[in-house]
Order: structure tokens, then sequence, then C-alpha cells
């Protein structure tokens, strides 16, 4: 049963012939009636907010001004220098190569969706170990992903994990996993879609198993295999937790800082966007021209989210 | 739902009330606990107050050896506390503490993008240069205006560290004099060893910006640096630059580096030379030390490490450039000037840290340290790079910055090396001419305009 907004229950215990009487009162003056002083509900929200204040707004609008300057993060002046900073990062070639990069995690997030939904398909029935399995595929998500960057570069060595695993069954491919500007991206993107494909399969199995379990044995009487029980009931169930994961996985893609960052340092063609903008910010001491390039991740992030709630749009699906 | 009852609510408010006081008490932890309002200091004539010293020497700071500095400064000067803070990334995050007011009493002073002409806003001055090159010597690198702003802890001249016993083993009798010598001489290390010729340390960054030190030494031009403002091809045939970035090229070329540059260890890597893994490594000579630490923890003889001066001759003889290290300086707006000026004259008078790091010492009639006894046997010069003439302060960094090539950083070499390796596909004239076209562009901008 769901609660209505504005509903407040009586706490003290009141005999049922007099809570008829009763609740109707309580229902038409619930926004008169109050716990105490009026003040509380603001005195806790003081602090979350003042921090908010303090450590998000504050900064972000400070870095709105920032990247009309061409400040260097040290002077005590700041000279204003229009739009110049936003029209660079779309002229010059070394700025706008970085989003080539961004292309293979943006493929890798939808192999990464794809991952997690067929995993939560499956887990979501009746399999052995169905448990044990949840614990093996989240687990990823809840290490630190810096011990996560360097486990892998140990893994991506030459003569490292990988390349002992894959000698163990006699295959020697004589590649350099990072060392190869070729392969380098499919190797980060691929330790990222490792990382975080336990939680879209954490969201994706919570979503099916609140579909009611009554429709599938409905389908099955009418004849529906596996894959269209899939099609036809739990993809329409789930759409709303879809969409979500879908800007998650695209503007993290955009995104993406730590994992690169910390394994080749963006270097052998591996740079994405974000580390292009730290370098250009502490190496280059640009920290207005930095902060143009996070205004415009910014500017990318919020598009793209709303391109995706156009063709997907976040309605309601009633199955029941 | 909520809890009406009183009492619960009574023992809400309280455990919300006493969470909160808890979380107060943590702001406790001053990062920066402010010096000691001058009690005594300048009038009694006592040196006395609080230091906060910052320090780039994580290591030294985490094995003590700091702290017995610090005692030992105690004894002369028993009002004076002494307080480190040790930053891993120095130059960044020390930079980002200079925009406030807070910070330190005695740091280091950092490079790019602090220029020259804002040292007086953020540092104290020391003295008149002739003052300070009374005692001191490498002070000319943070000086404006006739002031005298830092002076370094140690001096540094730089080349290459070599196992001898590797570069034996190779055939190679004498120190390469050019270029294509060396490169030879790394291909007998391949030949006819098991060593990696020449260690790049590519995946930990600051290791490749040693080879920008180079410049200057190789055509024996104290003028070098400033000549760059002039120029609009630094990269043209013959220069110091386009050396050691053709040298760079042709040894990783050649097959002469580690496997996988980018998964190289530094701190492995020391290790490794000791042990006669690798032949060469590019380094200024304040690593000499950590090598010769390393062999000795291997059970080696520290003799194993040797210095060579950088490939090439002028006149038949071997130049190495020489600069001083991070310079200490005094913050604008400490509050224990006089403390803080006694502990920077006793650290690089009396302390012995830079015989201890086996440096060239700050003093003007301060020797030079034993583990460069190869350059004294090969009769190498030290070459110091002059200052900025009077009105050019600040403009070689802002050209660097505005082109975006970052001579001191890593990037601009590792782009060198990953072409070197076939990665991008590019050639070294095309990457030359593109370096070139930018620095014209910026020198136009930044001298012209």
């Amino acid at each position: 049963m769901t609660t209505t907004p504005g509903m407040i229950e009586v706490g003290t215990a009141e005999p049922v012939i007099q809570r008829r009487r009763f609740i109707p009162w309580i229902q038409s003056s619930a926004r008169t009636r109050r716990l105490g002083w009026w003040g509380t509900p603001y005195l806790f929200i003081l602090l979350p907010v003042g921090f908010l204040l303090l450590f998000t707004y504050t900064p972000v609008v400070n870095m709105f001004w920032y990247s009309v300057t061409s400040w260097d993060g040290l002077s005590k002046e700041q000279d204003y220098v229009g739009l110049a900073n936003y029209i660079r990062v779309f002229t010059r070639p070394e700025y706008f190569q970085v989003f080539y990069v961004s292309l293979f995690y943006f493929v890798a997030s939808f192999a990464q969706l794809g991952i997690a939904l067929y995993f939560a398909t499956i887990l979501s029935f009746q399999t052995k170990f169905k448990n044990f399995f949840k614990g093996v595929l989240f687990f990823p998500y809840l290490i630190n992903g810096v011990a996560i960057a360097f486990t892998f570069l140990y893994f991506f060595k030459p003569g490292g994990t990988l390349d002992a695993t894959l000698a163990f069954f006699g295959v020697d491919p004589g590649v350099l996993w990072l060392g190869d500007r070729s392969i380098a991206n499919f190797s980060l993107a691929g330790t990222s879609v490792w990382r975080y494909m336990g939680l879209n399969f954490v969201l994706f199995l919570g979503a099916i198993q609140s579909i009611p379990s009554q429709l599938y044995e409905a389908a099955a009487i009418d004849g529906a295999n596996k894959w269209q029980q899939f099609r036809f009931i739990i993809l329409p169930g789930i759409r709303p937790i879809l969409g979500l994961s879908m800007i998650l996985a695209i503007s993290g893609s955009i995104a993406v800082f730590e994992i690169p960052f910390i394994m080749t340092h963006g270097d052998n063609g591996t740079m994405t966007f974000v580390i292009k903008t730290v370098r250009v910010a502490f190496e280059n001491h640009k920290v207005g021209q930095a902060s143009a390039m996070a205004v415009i991740l910014l500017l990318i992030v919020l598009i793209v989210t709303w391109i995706q709630r156009r063709i997907i749009p976040d309605e309601k699906v009633n199955l029941v | 739902m909520f809890p009406h009852a009183r009492r619960k609510r009574l023992l809400a408010i309280t455990a919300i009330a006493s969470a909160a006081a808890l979380t107060a008490a943590c702001g406790g932890g001053d990062a920066n606990p402010s010096p000691a309002p001058g009690d005594g200091g300048d009038t009694a004539g006592a040196i006395a107050g609080d230091l906060t010293i910052m320090t780039w020497r994580t290591d030294l700071l985490e094995d003590g050896t700091l702290d017995g500095y610090a005692a030992e400064f105690k004894k002369l000067y028993p009002d004076v506390n002494i307080e480190f803070q040790g930053f891993t990334n120095y130059e960044g995050e020390i930079t980002t503490l200079m925009s406030t007011e807070d910070y330190g009493d005695v740091l280091a002073i950092p490079g790019a993008p602090l220029t020259p002409d804002k040292f007086a806003d953020y540092f104290e001055p020391l003295g008149t240069i002739e003052e300070i090159e009374a005692t001191y010597r490498f002070v000319r690198d943070k000086a404006y205006d006739g002031q005298a702003y830092g002076i370094p802890v140690v001096g540094n001249t730089q080349g290459f560290v070599y196992n001898k016993e590797v570069w034996a083993a190779a055939g190679n009798t004498d120190y390469a004099t050019t270029s294509a010598d060396f490169v030879a001489a790394l291909q007998n290390i391949k030949d006819n060893t098991t060593a990696i010729p020449l260690y790049t340390n590519y995946f930990a960054d600051w290791p490749i910006t040693a080879w920008e030190a180079y410049r200057g030494s190789i055509s024996n031009d104290p003028n070098y640096v400033n000549s760059l403002l002039e120029t609009d091809a630094p990269w043209a045939e013959g220069t110091d630059h386009n050396v050691i970035d053709t040298l760079i090229w042709d040894i990783v070329s050649a097959g002469l580096i580690e496997e996988d540059p980018t998964t190289t260890d530094w701190e492995s890597s020391k290790g490794m030379i000791a042990r006669g893994e690798i032949g060469t490594m590019p380094l200024g000579s304040w690593a000499i030390s950590q090598m010769q630490d390393a062999a000795e923890a291997e059970g080696l003889s520290r003799d194993v490490i040797g210095y060579m001066p950088f490939p090439a001759q002028v006149d038949g003889v071997f130049h190495a450039s020489v600069g001083g290290d991070y310079n200490l300086g005094i913050s604008v707006y400490s509050d224990a000037k006089e403390a803080a000026w006694a502990w920077i004259q006793w650290f690089m008078n009396d302390s012995g840290f830079a015989d201890a790091q086996g440096g060239i010492s700050p003093l003007k009639d301060g020797g030079f340290p034993d583990n460069l006894a190869d350059f004294d046997a090969a009769g190498v010069e030290l070459v110091e790079q002059l200052p900025a003439e009077p009105g050019n302060e600040g403009k070689l960094e802002a050209i660097d910055s505005s082109a975006e090539i970052g001579l001191g950083q890593a990037t601009y070499r590792k782009r060198i090396i990953d072409a070197a390796r076939g990665q991008s596909g590019e050639t070294l004239q095309a990457i030359f001419d593109d370096l070139n076209s930018r620095w014209a562009t910026a020198r136009a901008e930044v001298m012209g305009g």
C-alpha cells in the first residue's frame, strides 16, 4: 500500500471508532498540523546545504568566471579574454582529438550494459549458486579505482598475469597490451567495463525482480519462450532503469579519468578529455583554458541527457 | 515513522547534538598552525618562534632525517619550534597553497607559473645579490631586480648514471664523444650483454624531464636559454634541443630501450641498474647516491655506479650543465622571518645536507662531492646558464605555456619516444617542424605583442 503525500499518521493509539472521525480531520488539517517548532527541518538541512554551497556551487561559479579569463593559477590578476578559450577547444586539433578516444569508452559502455542485462536476466531466475555469482559480479565495483588501476597495470605488463595465463593455454599473441597504441584503448576500456558492470548489474537485477512473477507464468502458459519473455515483459518493465543506466554510461564514457590516468597517464594515444583538462591546468598552467574545457564537458553531458530523455521518455510502464 | 513519545524525541535530539559536537572537534587537526606572533623575536634579539617548513623530500621526512636536523638546530636556537610538512606532488600542491596567505614559513620556491617578477609578492628578499653571492652560489636563478629570494639546498649537474661493469662487459672503453658513438656504445651493450642499454622510466613521467637539463652544455653556451627568446626555430639543425631529441629518437628507434616503456617502474629501476640489468639512465647528479645506496642494499660495491657526461664535446672538452636544486625561500606572510633566516643559513652552512646527499655544496667555497670523481677524471667543465635579462623575466615560461609545448614537462619528449617506436606514425622532422611553428607563433604573441 502506498502512502499519499501529506498524510500524517497519528502516533498515539486510538480506538478504531474514533479513528473513523479522526482521519478526515487529520487529512484536512495535514498542512497546518506540525510536530514541534517550525524551524527544526531547516536547521537540519542548514549544514548539508552549507557544505553544498561552499564545496560545490561556489567553486562551480568561480569556474565559470575563470573560463573567460586567462588565469594561470597563481597570478593575483585575472585578465578577461571572452570566449577565446572555448573557441580554442574546437579549433586546435590537439584538443578535440581526445574525443576520438572517448568513442572507445562510448562503445564499451553499450557492451557493459548488454553484459549487465544478460547476467541480471539469467540470475533473476532459478540458477545454482545464484548468490555467489551475484557477489562475484558486484565485487569489482566496491574496490577502489586506484587499486584496480594498479592491479591491471601488472595484469597487462609484458610477462604479467594476462601473458602468463595465455601462455598456460599455449597462446602467445606477442602484443604489448598497453604499449601498443592500437590496442591500448581496448585494454583500458575493458578494465573500465570490468569495474562498472557490477553497478549496472545490480540496478537491473533489482528492477527485474520488481516485475510481478505472475506475468512470466501467464506468458509461459501462452507459449512464450525465454527470449520473448525477455523482450516483451522484462525490457518494458525495466525501462526507467535502462534509461538511467544509459545516461550514466554515456556521460561516464565522456568523463572517464581514473583508469587511463593511473594506468598510462594518458600517454600513447590514450588521453581522454578530462586528462587533457588536468594536463592543461597543471602542466601548461592554463587554469582559464581548463575551466572552459570543464564547462564544455558539462554542456556535453547535459545535451546527451536531454537527447536520451527525448528518445526514451521517462513514462511509467504499468504492467499490472 | 516519527517517534512521538517525548522521551524518544529527547533521546534523538541528544544523540544528534552530541554527534554534531564530535564533528566540530574534528576541525582541530589544523594543517597549518599559524606561527607564534613574533614574541621577543625581533626586540630581544633572540631567535624564537614556530616554523612550518614545507618539504618535497617526503622520503627524508618519513625516515626521520629531517627531524634529526631539527633537533640539531634546536640545540643552537632552543626557542624555535619546527614542524615539517611533506608534499609528494610538491609543485602542484604548493602552487595552489600560494594563492592563500598560509603557505608555511620556509619553503622551496616552485617553478612556473611563478615567474621572477612575482617573487616579491610571495617571498621575502634575503638580501641583495652581491650580499648573498659572497657566501653562496647558484643564487641568480631565483633573484630579481637586484634582490635574491632563494638559496639552493644543493647544486646539481647533469649526465648519465651507468653501471660500470655492464659498460665494460659490452666492450666500451672510453666515454662516447658524439651522439653516434653513444648509440654505437648502447648497441654494444645490447649485443654483448643481457642488460637493457638505456632505461627511459617513461611511466613515471618526471625522469623524462631530465633530458631538458642538457641544454646549454652541448654547445657550451651560458646564454643558451636566453637565446631561445630570440629564435623562431629552437629545433633547427645543430641546436642543443635538436641534438638531444635526435639522440633520443636514434636510441629508441634502434630498439635500445626497454621493451614496453609504458610499464616501467622507478623504484625497481634502482635495483636493476645496481644489479646490472640496466646499462644507463639519464638523470641528474642527485640520483648517483640513490643508485649507490641501492647497490649497497643489494650487497654490491657502491663503485659499480658511475656517472658520465652527455656525449658531446666542444674543442675536445666535455661540458655539463650545473645549477641549483630547489631554492629555499621565506614566505612574505611569515611571522617568524628571523627564525626562518636562521634556519636557512644553518641548513646551508652547518647541517651537512649537501654532503649527505652527495650533491654539490651551495657554499661558494664548497667543494665537489666524491661521487663526481668520474667527471673530474674526464675533465668535465661545468656550465651555468645565465638568468634572464632584466625585462625578459618570465617570457620563456610564457612562450612555453602559450605554445603548449612544456619544455620541462614529460609530454613533449614522450611524443618523440612514441613516434620513434612507430606508434604514432610521425617522423622526427615533422615533430620538429610542428614544435618550431608553435614556438614561433607563441613567441610573436609574447615578445612582439
